[in-house]
């Protein structure tokens, strides 16, 4: 079996989902498109099961805080490959800051149960349905969200840590 | 005459088959040649202090020959390495196990500062959680500096008396880092 083109991996996403699929763009030639969070895990479902996509195997999740997109502030990304067609795709929830709930996709794949407490450990994000949901890397009695991009930068004035203090 | 370096006696009163001195000064000698150092290292500066147990710095001419990963009858922590907030806790555990006399020495920049993580994760210096004794500049220190570090520990224990731990100021010192 050959690879699948981008353009043809659309046109059977399209087909099935039609206006939920939204700002297509290929960097890099990989396929890249925004969806809902009402549709993420009906589609992620069916591209893992579709007979012949297949893409079996979710390489990524994490999120992305953006403050600047108004109403769209916090996106959650989840890289997919298809390990049969060779062949790569990414897909884009955005959600307003605040109100950050999106079904879990650990009912696909039970592999997204640590990337979703790492991607709530950094940014707050509630998997709804998660088996699991704490934080994984940072201690547990922290109270913020680091990742997220609402604190200030360090005094650039600071001199307690030049290099020459380190000998380099 | 052969180049063997023997330990001078401490001061005291020497005649003829006898020698007199004070008690603190005969222990501390014996201990300060034969510390046990429990080496928690965590990173490069572990790498480092690997390079000082090897043959050609040779920790070992110090009396520093049982190095243990336990607890058990260590006298000197060697904090070696990025110690985050979570690793924190660990490492006051390790030091509440270790047993008086005990002495602590944060080697390089992570250990006694942060160094270079400046973050929200990592602990900006180990004497946020215990007390430290010697710190040893640099990222990472080479290993004559880890053996200056440790010569340091060795004048401590030498000079330190009995009862320092009895007085006041290092209770009140333990005191300071909630140890009873």
């Amino acid at each position: 079996m050959g690879k699948i083109t981008n353009e043809e991996l659309l046109q059977k996403v399209t087909a099935q989902f039609g206006e939920t699929v939204t700002n297509v763009s290929m960097p890099y030639d990989l396929l890249t498109f925004e969806t809902t969070r009402e549709n993420i895990i009906e589609l992620l479902a069916w591209l893992k099961t579709d007979a012949v996509l297949q893409f079996i195997y979710l390489t990524d999740l994490t999120a992305i805080h953006l403050p600047e997109q108004t109403g769209k502030e916090i996106g959650v990304i989840y890289h997919l490959h298809s390990l049969v067609n060779n062949v790569r795709l990414r897909i884009k929830v955005f959600m307003a800051d605040g109100d950050l709930n999106i079904p879990s996709a650990t009912r696909v794949w039970r592999g997204a149960n640590w990337m979703e407490r790492e991607t709530y450990d950094f940014f707050g994000i509630n998997f709804e349905g998660h088996p699991d949901l704490r934080r994984i890397l940072n201690v547990d009695d922290m109270t913020v969200f680091p990742m997220r991009r609402e604190y200030p930068l360090e005094d650039p004035n600071r001199v307690d840590k030049k290099d020459y203090f380190f000998g380099r | 005459m052969s180049d063997i370096k023997i330990v001078d006696a401490p001061p005291g009163v020497e005649g003829a088959g006898f020698f007199a001195t004070s008690l603190d000064k005969a222990i501390g000698m014996a201990r300060s040649h034969s510390l046990w150092p429990l080496p928690f290292a965590t990173s490069c500066c572990g790498i480092e202090f690997m390079a000082t147990m090897g043959s050609h710095y040779d920790l070992s001419r110090f009396g520093a020959e049982r190095l243990s990963f336990s607890p058990r009858q260590a006298d000197l922590l060697m904090v070696m390495g990025t110690i985050s907030k979570k690793m924190a806790p660990v490492l006051r555990q390790v030091y509440l196990q270790m047993a008086e006399p005990r002495w602590v020495m944060a080697v390089g920049a992570c250990a006694s500062s942060g160094g270079i993580f400046d973050t929200y994760s990592v602990l900006q210096g180990i004497d946020e959680v215990i007390p430290v004794d010697v710190y040893v500049p640099g990222c990472p220190p080479r290993p004559e500096g880890i053996i200056d570090g440790f010569m340091n520990i060795q004048k401590l224990v030498q000079t330190e008396s009995l009862r320092r731990r009895d007085t006041p100021e290092y209770q009140a010192l333990l005191a300071k880092y909630g140890i009873q």
